[in-house]
């Protein structure tokens, strides 16, 4: 249970981090907070050539709110930005999903930006960057900036649409429109284990008629990649906001997921509890929005 | 093999070495700075018992490279009793019965001295979930709740 040898940069710039990352090729690796990647060091499931650390470069670090958006930095440490007030008003279901994520000696180590990285299809935040329709801002030295969003981020098991030679630099999260409700909700053998399913939803209502303007949910731990469900948002998209809505489109949501099954759970019991989250999720939401309102 | 210098404060006092990139904090401490209060139990995050305070935050020292705590403050459960006297913590844990074969006892007790900073008088359901990342296989963990409740209570009565 040691890592194997590697060699070790810690530049104190952006620039500095992507060339060293350009130069190595697929043999180097960011270290972020280290959480999943250290473990995968020691039980020598990852034998990288080079770790690059991520931690001395300030830059990657600041959490701000601008033009309506929430700007949080690759590097802030998922216990900053649980604590963090601007995230609680911008971006509640970033706010409540956190919490849930490992334990707090976890989270003070771990990062957004290594979380989202990593790419775990049973995490938190992938689900929560999908539902929130945020950006993913990467760059490298080679074709400079970009700007990718969550639905095309996550493109397979633990895959990205990151190159090797990338860095995830900020989670730009667009600020919610007046009046949405949000929830978030897993069932985990323990608290701060790896959801067996996760959901996270957000409910717009209409004002002036009270039916629903936009609904949006995704789930964690029923495939490759976390998932969100068009044809069940589109389902509830001009109903009434009433338990029959989201009864009717959590089973249509069930129906519509292959999850593996794995010791934790048979795939026909993950689908189960996929449609229960999705219902409980969209009707918190939902009644959150209308106390919005 | 290149070998890196770490120079950090550990309980108060400025500490270095000199390690491969490669050295979790959890084995510097305990092989080259001698602190062998720090338990290894899994070695990759899992248990919880290599638990030590970093700049004041709870962090596992197996999943942090010695060289990523390089100019950091770190505690460890030496730091609790620096006169060899058992602070209030230990005291309450000691009169709970809060552990039985003391494997788990570093990590409980670094995170919970994190817990109480933030939270002095938490409830037990904020305690259970402060300590969801520790694991102990002897207590079944009511002693342990108990201890760092009445430690809450103990610090609350001398205000």
């Amino acid at each position: 249970m040691k890592p194997p040898p590697f060699d070790y940069s810690a530049p104190d710039t952006l620039e500095e981090a992507l060339f060293l990352l350009g130069e190595a090729g697929d043999e180097a690796r960011p270290l972020a907070g280290g959480q999943s990647l250290v473990p995968l060091l020691s039980l020598r499931l990852a034998r990288p050539s080079r770790l690059v650390d991520l931690a001395g470069i300030t830059t990657l670090t600041t959490l701000g709110a601008a033009d309506g958006h929430l700007a949080v930095g690759a590097m802030v440490r998922e216990r900053q930005a649980e604590r963090d007030e601007r995230v609680r008003r911008l971006a509640p279901v970033l706010a409540d999903a956190l919490p849930l994520i490992g334990h707090p000696a976890i989270r003070s180590r771990g990062t957004i930006g290594g979380s989202l990285s990593h790419a775990d299809p049973a995490a938190e935040l992938p689900a929560v960057a999908l539902v929130l329709e945020a950006e993913l801002v990467a760059e490298s030295r080679a074709r400079g900036r970009r700007s990718i969003p969550a639905a095309d981020f996550f493109t397979g098991y633990f895959t990205t649409a990151l190159a090797p030679d990338e860095l995830l630099t900020t989670l730009r999260v667009p600020s919610s429109a007046p009046g949405t409700g949000w929830a978030v909700d897993e069932v985990a053998r323990r608290h701060g284990d790896f959801a067996i399913v996760g959901a996270a939803a957000m409910v717009r209502l209409d004002t002036s008629t009270g039916r629903i303007d936009e609904a949006r949910v995704a789930l964690a731990g029923v495939g490759d990649t976390p998932v969100r469900l068009a044809e069940t948002e589109q389902m509830l998209a001009g109903a009434e906001p009433a338990d029959e809505a989201f009864a009717d489109a959590a089973e249509d949501a069930a129906t519509r997921l292959s999850p593996a099954a794995d010791v934790h759970g048979s795939a026909a019991y993950r689908r189960h509890v996929a449609g229960v989250l999705a219902r409980r999720t969209l009707k918190l939401a939902a009644q959150r929005a209308r106390e919005a309102a | 093999m290149t070998c890196f210098d770490v120079e950090l404060t550990v309980n108060g006092a400025p500490r270095r070495g000199s390690v491969e990139a490669r050295r979790t904090l959890a084995d510097f401490l305990r092989e080259d700075l001698g602190l062998t209060g720090t338990h290894l139990g899994c070695e990759h995050g899992v248990c919880g018992a290599c638990t030590v305070l970093v700049d004041g935050e709870p962090a596992r020292s197996c999943l942090m490279l010695a060289v990523q705590a390089r100019g950091a403050d770190v505690r460890t459960v030496e730091g609790l009793a620096p006169d060899g006297e058992m602070n209030r913590l230990q005291e309450a844990m000691w009169d709970s019965h809060g552990f039985q074969c003391g494997f788990c006892t570093p990590g409980f007790l670094m995170q919970i001295t994190a817990l109480l900073a933030e939270n002095p008088g938490p409830t037990e359901a904020e305690v259970r979930e402060a300590l969801s990342g520790n694991i102990c296989r002897c207590t079944g963990y009511e002693s342990i709740v108990n201890g760092v409740l009445l430690a809450a209570d103990a610090a609350g009565s001398d205000e």
